[in-house]
């Protein structure tokens, strides 16, 4: 099976018009690939560069070395020539939703915006509200603006508008550490059952261990810009071989399995 | 599927609850404004006297003749005239300023808010060194290199404001194109231009409006100082600095002659400060952005 997202030997560092010594890399020889349909978390603590490999990859930064492809065909030669096809089918959800809808818009232009962009035509009233529905929000959210609404629900309706152009890959953000704990399993399950209906392959940022063991197959670890561990998500998780990995398993295992409130935490209590 | 969320804070957290009361400065501004702006149109339908009707036997009457309750000046005409129709030329000079240096200035701090990592600097200290200026004096400047006359005073005051605008606009502007829907806008391809009309403007206009009445009254101001210093409106255009000018020979004489135009400037000046304060707490952009933890 061929991946749906390859990259190789990527490096990037912000402001590279710069000429350095080459040695501050924010992100060094980053290798992965993900497959179609496929789930990868990306791990590491504030600071190691795991938000800007997923706006890499989904072409808001461009690389400064390595290869990035889309579907067999580098990245920056998609957004040279089919530009708007490529962002279609990579699309980003981020962390905090009260700050990823402009609080001039109501729901239903924020969740026309990517249609009326990338596909040059006003969506119907039926398809905003399915949109809605498919994340579990009613219609009547339509013609609301974002500060009539919880963070919960804001970010459902972030998730609708990332998936109103059908993207093939999602790539999330921290998704759900902006939000009150009780809403963060709801907004997990929701991301879960929509990879499931739709054949979205996920990418998911985060720096909550429990989220990764529960939403993806495959995990990488990041530790100063640099890829120290990679594997399927058990593997890595369950028997680390990288002492950072290990650490960071130590470290956040009890705190985050409670946070996310989850069945096995239950237990552990 | 998940199952839909109720549209009630069903999901544990409070909605925010918008809450809006006119603040009092809004209500004293606007009645102040609103006086000024009466007068001014009142003008054009309706004044006590001709203003431009010279009358030697009302030479100085003091104020409260009968048919002359301001006083007349030195030619006759009546006070109470004079100051109603210099309301316009207040208004007019100050208004299309502000408006076109709003404009214009805004658009360089966009354009400045949106310029990448050098060219940022090198334009932000541009603007930061013409608003160090004192723009009464580029204004000074300005209008004396041109024919005397209300264009003389709009072109030196939209000049003396543009770094004002540019600047108010580019730290707030930044801000915004720092948060998350821009670059959701850039992931789903909108353009940069699309983002600064449509995602950075609106979110920065209260801020805008507010310095736009600030600029109301600074521009009345400059107005008035300049058509004291013979550089702005000329004769016959009536204007609440040129009265002063006029009445300064005359001030043992006919004190009214400069507390009566001195007062309209005030009220005008006052009731547009008192406005933007009261803007500023009623378009809070707090209570409008909610913009994140």
């Amino acid at each position: 099976m061929t991946a749906l997202v390859e990259v190789g030997g990527l490096h990037f560092r912000y402001g590279s018009s710069r000429r350095g010594t080459g040695q501050d890399w924010t992100l060094a020889d980053i290798s992965l690939a993900l497959p179609a349909r496929g789930t990868l978390g990306i791990v590491g603590e504030s600071g190691s560069g795991k938000s800007t490999l997923i706006r890499l990859m989904c072409g808001l930064l461009r690389p400064d070395r390595g290869a990035l492809s889309f579907d067999g065909r580098p990245v920056t030669d998609w957004l040279a020539t089919d530009r708007r096809a490529f962002l279609a089918r990579n699309q980003i959800v981020f962390q905090n939703p009260r700050r990823s809808l402009d609080p001039r818009m109501t729901v239903a232009r924020a969740l026309a915006e990517p249609v009326r962009s990338l596909e040059s035509r006003q969506p119907t009233d039926a398809e905003l509200a399915a949109s809605l529905a498919r994340v579990g929000l009613q219609a009547e959210v339509l013609g609301r603006y974002p500060h009539q609404l919880s963070g919960g629900q804001l970010q459902r309706v972030a998730i609708a508008r990332a998936l109103s152009v059908r993207p093939a890959v999602l790539y999330a953000d921290e998704p759900t550490s902006a939000l009150d704990v009780s809403v963060q399993a709801q907004v997990l399950n929701l991301l879960m059952d929509l990879r499931e209906d739709l054949g979205l392959a996920l990418v998911m940022v985060t720096h909550n261990l429990a989220v990764v063991a529960r939403l993806t197959e495959h995990v990488i670890v990041l530790h100063r810009g640099r890829v120290v561990e990679a594997g399927p998500t058990h593997r890595v998780l369950g028997s680390p071989e990288n002492p950072y990995t290990a650490a960071l398993v130590a470290a956040a295992a009890d705190v985050s399995l409670a946070r996310a409130g989850w069945d096995e935490a239950e237990e552990r209590r | 599927m998940a199952d839909p969320a109720p549209l009630t804070a069903a999901d544990g957290e409070a909605v925010p609850a918008v809450r809006r009361h006119l603040p009092l400065a809004l209500i004293i501004g606007g009645v102040l404004v609103g006086l000024v702006v009466g007068v001014a149109l009142l003008s054009y339908i309706w004044t006590p006297h001709d203003p431009a009707r010279i009358n030697v036997r009302s030479r100085l009457v003091p104020p409260g003749t009968p048919g002359f309750p301001l006083g007349a000046d030195r030619l006759g005409r009546d006070m109470l005239t004079q100051i109603i129709v210099g309301a316009r030329t207040s208004l007019y000079v100050s208004i299309v300023a502000t408006l076109v240096a709003l404009v214009v200035g805004t658009a360089i701090g966009l354009a400045t808010a949106a310029a990448s990592g050098a060219r940022q600097s090198v334009m932000s200290r541009a603007v930061d060194v013409g608003v160090a200026i004192p723009g009464i004096l580029i204004a000074l400047v300005i209008a004396t290199a041109l024919e005397p006359g209300n264009t003389a005073s709009i072109i030196a005051i939209v000049i003396w404001f543009i770094p004002i605008a540019a600047r108010v606009t580019i730290g707030p502007a930044r801000q915004i194109l720092a948060l998350d829907y821009v670059e959701a806008a850039y992931a789903y391809g909108r353009s940069r231009t699309y983002v600064l009309f449509r995602h950075v403007l609106p979110n920065i206009s209260p801020i805008l409006i507010v310095q736009a009445s600030i600029m109301f009254a600074s521009g009345i101001l400059a107005e008035a100082a300049l058509s004291f210093l013979g550089i702005g409106a000329q004769p016959p255009t009536a204007s609440w600095g040129r009265l002063l000018k006029e009445a300064q020979p005359m001030i043992d004489v006919a004190p009214g002659l400069m507390v009566f135009p001195g007062a309209a400037i005030m009220v005008a000046v006052l009731g547009f400060n008192i406005l933007g304060d009261g803007l500023r707490a009623w378009l809070d952009p707090r209570q409008l952005t909610q913009a994140g933890h």
